[in-house]
């Protein structure tokens, strides 16, 4: 019965990434927080982003150069105040471009 | 679910691929299909491939989702926080959509993210984008030419980057954490073995409670001037 043994591993897979994103959710009441731990949550959004993208960022194409190029264009666009997608089209545009030429 | 369109487009193709690879490896496209539709976590779906092909035990693979997922917990306490009192079933549902891209594009929206529709909203562009592009590359053949598959590998690191940026200008505070977050992950990457042979979800766990824990420490006081 192969089918049963995938379902199983599927929802045993299901099970264990869903607790640790329902659990604090439903557990953490948060107004009773002590402010040092107030600022420590307002910190995970910057160091979760910045450990995703480095250096994950250099292995993201085919080579790391065209990425480390898509990668400052991208800087540049969000540091000037571009919107989100410029910033991501303009990233892509410059790998494409780096590697068609390169 | 406008403001999750991005995600939605980033997640796609990395979900043919996935969806690729899943049938390359024998899995049927109905299990890949349903692992996308009911676990929806990117990494630890191409790590359970990798390990089922190599003939892992379901246990052991089990036991790795859940120590590459476990990043996910600062995630829904950092949500919780800004969400505020909700109903326990809107925590729910909001909780099963938490990835580290949605996570960081509503957490970067401090006008909406108190508002659970909206977060939901992003959350169900995220993984209609993350279920159809499994469909769409364990059902079909052919994949997309090498140069596009290269360029829109950038597209969630462009995002991230996008997401990141602005929060820093202005902020001291982020800035440091920033620059520290940089240096230990670098050192986690190419720093002595002991360090590099550490899984990735718990060096982004690790990592962030370091650098977030002394940037609590050093800057205890919410700046005026803080572009949150």
């Amino acid at each position: 019965m192969q089918n049963s043994q995938d379902l199983l591993l599927v929802l045993g897979m299901a099970a264990v990434t869903y607790l640790p994103r329902l659990l604090p959710m439903l557990l953490l009441s948060t107004d009773k927080l002590p402010p040092v731990l107030k600022r420590f949550f307002d910190f995970v959004p910057y160091a979760v982003l910045t450990t995703l993208i480095f250096p994950e960022i250099l292995f993201s194409t085919a080579q790391p150069a065209s990425a480390a190029v898509g990668g400052v264009i991208a800087f540049s666009l969000a540091y000037g105040g571009k919107n989100l997608f410029l910033v991501v089209t303009g990233g892509i545009g410059g790998v494409f471009l780096w590697e068609l030429l390169f | 679910m406008k403001t999750g369109l991005p995600i939605a487009f980033g997640y796609f193709p990395i979900a043919v691929a996935f969806g690729l690879l899943a049938k390359a490896n024998g899995l049927p496209a109905i299990t890949s299909i349903l692992m996308s539709a009911l676990v929806f976590a990117g990494a630890s779906q191409f790590i359970a491939v990798n390990l089922w092909a190599t003939g892992m035990g379901g246990g052991e693979i089990i036991i790795t989702t859940f120590l590459v997922n476990m990043r996910h917990f600062l995630m829904s306490a950092t949500l919780a926080r800004r969400l505020g009192p909700q109903p326990p079933k809107v925590k729910s549902l909001i909780a099963f959509g938490i990835t580290d891209e949605t996570f960081s594009l509503v957490v970067m929206q401090p006008e909406y993210n108190r508002v659970p529709g909206f977060v939901a909203g992003v959350n169900t562009a995220a993984y209609l984008g993350w279920v159809l592009g499994t469909a769409a590359g364990s059902l079909l053949v052919n994949g997309l030419p090498a140069v596009i598959q290269s360029s829109m590998g950038l597209a969630l690191y462009a995002m991230f980057i996008g997401l990141l940026v602005p929060g820093l200008k202005g902020s001291k505070a982020n800035v440091t954490v920033f620059g520290l977050t940089l240096v230990l992950s670098a050192l986690a990457s190419w720093g002595p073995s002991w360090l590099t042979a550490i899984g990735k979800g718990w060096k982004v766990m690790i990592i962030t409670v370091i650098t977030c824990s002394l940037g609590a420490l050093l800057f205890p006081e919410e700046e005026v001037k803080d572009a949150k």
